[in-house]
């Protein structure tokens, strides 16, 4: 006890020696570096979960061998950090008539993208990287950027169906940008404020008060442009292996595979997950606050909750690709331009006639 | 302090990322640099506390806009060697105009700088100081009017860009939806009974 003791007063000495003004910012970055690491491992999780998950409802095992440090529990946990020690000591193949600058660049862009969007995220009730006014437009402008990872991997790549998935990309992305912003409106009508802590804190009062009643046909147009922006089945004819052998990432190997195309997706699918919660199913707080007396334990607003409901919509995102068949493209244009946009506008018109008739949540301005 | 340091290191790469897109020789990196310098503005603004409209410069031009140029040149197969042959005959010409610009530019802020004086720093923000929430106050009551027209004149560019482009041409196949989602199964299949083949 004596060693720790010392080794705990030595420490506080060595942060008090630290001068004060450099407190904040050195906080700050161990919190970056903490959520960074925490999504990471998710997404390494998200990976063994999804291949557990389709293979159940495939009826057969997914991964059952790999263990960790060859204990003899939990069969298979151990399989995505297996597969990512194999991808980072494979070869990273330069293809020879590549813009090699611009193929190395773009799994750092995409990789970028994916993790900045972290940054104004209310995890809980007191705990957000950057707790800033505009964060709902901060969100969007970061995933719009998104694309650049995949537009220039596919050009610089100099190949054919690299090319072609890059393509099909940004149409795709593009596409459904629009109805996700449309759906946003919709949630900034309600919520009154363009930051994400404010749009969770409008929703409190339990699960009557959650934007999920109100606004039930954006959070499903939100959702499902998600999954077409992620580039996910059944979307995912960025990649459409039975066409163009596996889209913009063909040409990549290695560690740059995995930042220009597992890494981002991934993160982007909890992103999208944790948001569509955060928006529509009041994040952080409790579905049973005003329903159950406040001291109880399930009626504290947590990040337990949020975990819930992101775990919820993930299980989705997998069971989703486990169902359906890969849309044709023109049907995925014609879902995104025709039947998305029409269908946002027309709700927000709606919702539009609530507010000014003062019904439901709108009720209290009357 | 800090913020006129980061101004510098920002207002280096943009004016370093405009350079690009005049001197690369490929377009497509050209139009990257144009990314970067949208970018790079759009930080500027950002130092300036203006973050709405940083935002909506990198979610409208960076997001969307940029992205559709590069669908564009890289589906085309440029010849560069072809673009840079009447260089010397457009240069003075361009030469003229970068001048008239810069003449302007001049102008305003030597010489009229709109009654503000030039050495004065600008008073600092209020705390609770929202750009956006300014913005949307200004766009919705006083310049309602002027706001609404400008929806309007979009949306009859984008109503016009379609009708221009639109063409029927004869004998296209066409996906009808409503008439795929009306189907029944009666009109596409016809159950036959068949009698076992009897055995001998």
């Amino acid at each position: 006890m004596t060693i720790i003791n010392s080794l705990i007063d030595r420490l506080s000495a060595l942060w008090a020696s630290i001068p004060e003004f450099l407190h904040a910012p050195i906080i700050k970055t161990a919190e970056i570096i903490g959520v960074m690491l925490v999504v990471v491992i998710s997404v390494a999780l998200l990976t063994y979960a999804e291949r557990k998950v389709i293979g159940w409802m495939q009826a057969r095992h997914g991964p059952n061998q790999i263990r960790i440090f060859g204990l003899p529990i939990l069969k298979g946990v151990a399989q995505p950090f297996a597969d990512v020690i194999k991808l980072l000591l494979k070869e990273v193949l330069l293809p020879s008539k590549a813009d090699k600058l611009l193929f190395l660049a773009a799994p750092m862009i995409a990789i970028v993208t994916a993790l900045t969007t972290w940054a104004v995220v209310p995890f809980s009730p007191d705990f957000v990287l950057a707790d800033v006014d505009a964060g709902l437009l901060y969100l969007l402008a970061m995933t719009s950027l998104g694309v650049y990872g995949v537009i220039i991997a596919g050009w610089a790549s100099n190949s054919k169906y690299a090319m072609l998935g890059a393509m099909r990309s940004a149409a795709q992305i593009v596409a459904y940008e629009i109805a996700m912003g449309f759906a946003l409106v919709g949630v900034l009508m309600a919520a009154g404020s363009l930051n994400l802590t404010d749009i969770v804190r409008a929703q409190s009062g339990g699960l009557l008060h959650w934007n999920l009643l109100w606004l039930f046909p954006l959070m499903i147009i939100y959702f499902i442009s998600g999954v077409a922006e992620t580039n996910r089945a059944p979307f995912d004819v960025v990649e459409g292996e039975s066409e163009i052998v596996a889209g913009f990432h063909v040409e990549y190997s290695g560690a740059t595979f995995a930042t220009v195309f597992a890494l981002p997706e991934y993160a982007n699918m909890i992103l999208i997950a944790m948001l569509t919660s955060v928006f529509f199913l009041g994040g952080w707080l409790s579905p049973f606050q005003g329903l159950v007396p406040a001291d109880w334990l399930l009626a504290q607003s947590s990040f337990l909750w949020l975990f819930v409901k992101t775990l919820w919509f993930l299980f989705v995102y997998l069971w989703i690709r486990a169902t359906f068949p890969r849309y044709r493209y023109d049907q995925i244009m014609r879902l995104g331009w025709k039947v998305f946009i029409p269908l946002t506008i027309v709700w927000i018109l709606v919702e539009c006639g609530m507010v000014a008739l003062r019904v439901g949540p709108w009720a209290q301005f009357g | 302090m800090l913020t006129t340091l980061l101004f510098y290191v920002f207002a280096t790469i943009l004016v370093g990322s405009a350079v690009g897109v005049v001197l690369s020789r490929n377009p497509v990196r050209a139009a990257l640099f144009l990314v970067l310098a949208f970018f790079e503005s759009s930080v500027l603004w950002l130092l300036l506390d203006a973050e709405f409209l940083g935002l909506v410069l990198v979610l409208v031009y960076v997001g969307a806009v940029m992205v559709l140029f590069l669908f564009v040149i890289m589906m085309l197969d440029i010849n560069v060697a072809q673009l840079r042959e009447g260089f010397t005959k457009h240069a003075p010409l361009g030469a003229l105009v970068a001048g008239l610009m810069i003449a302007e530019i001049v102008y305003v802020v030597w010489f009229r700088h709109l009654g503000m004086s030039l050495s004065v720093t600008a008073p600092p923000l209020p705390a609770n100081y929202s750009n956006t929430h300014l913005l949307g106050q200004v766009l919705y009551t006083d310049y309602m009017l002027p706001f609404e027209l400008a929806a309007i004149v979009l949306l009859i560019a984008i109503v016009a860009a379609i009708a221009l482009t639109m063409r029927h041409r004869v004998g296209f196949k066409k996906q009808d939806v409503s008439a795929q989602v009306a189907r029944r199964r009666e009109e596409a299949v016809r159950i036959v009974k068949v009698d076992a083949e009897k055995t001998s």
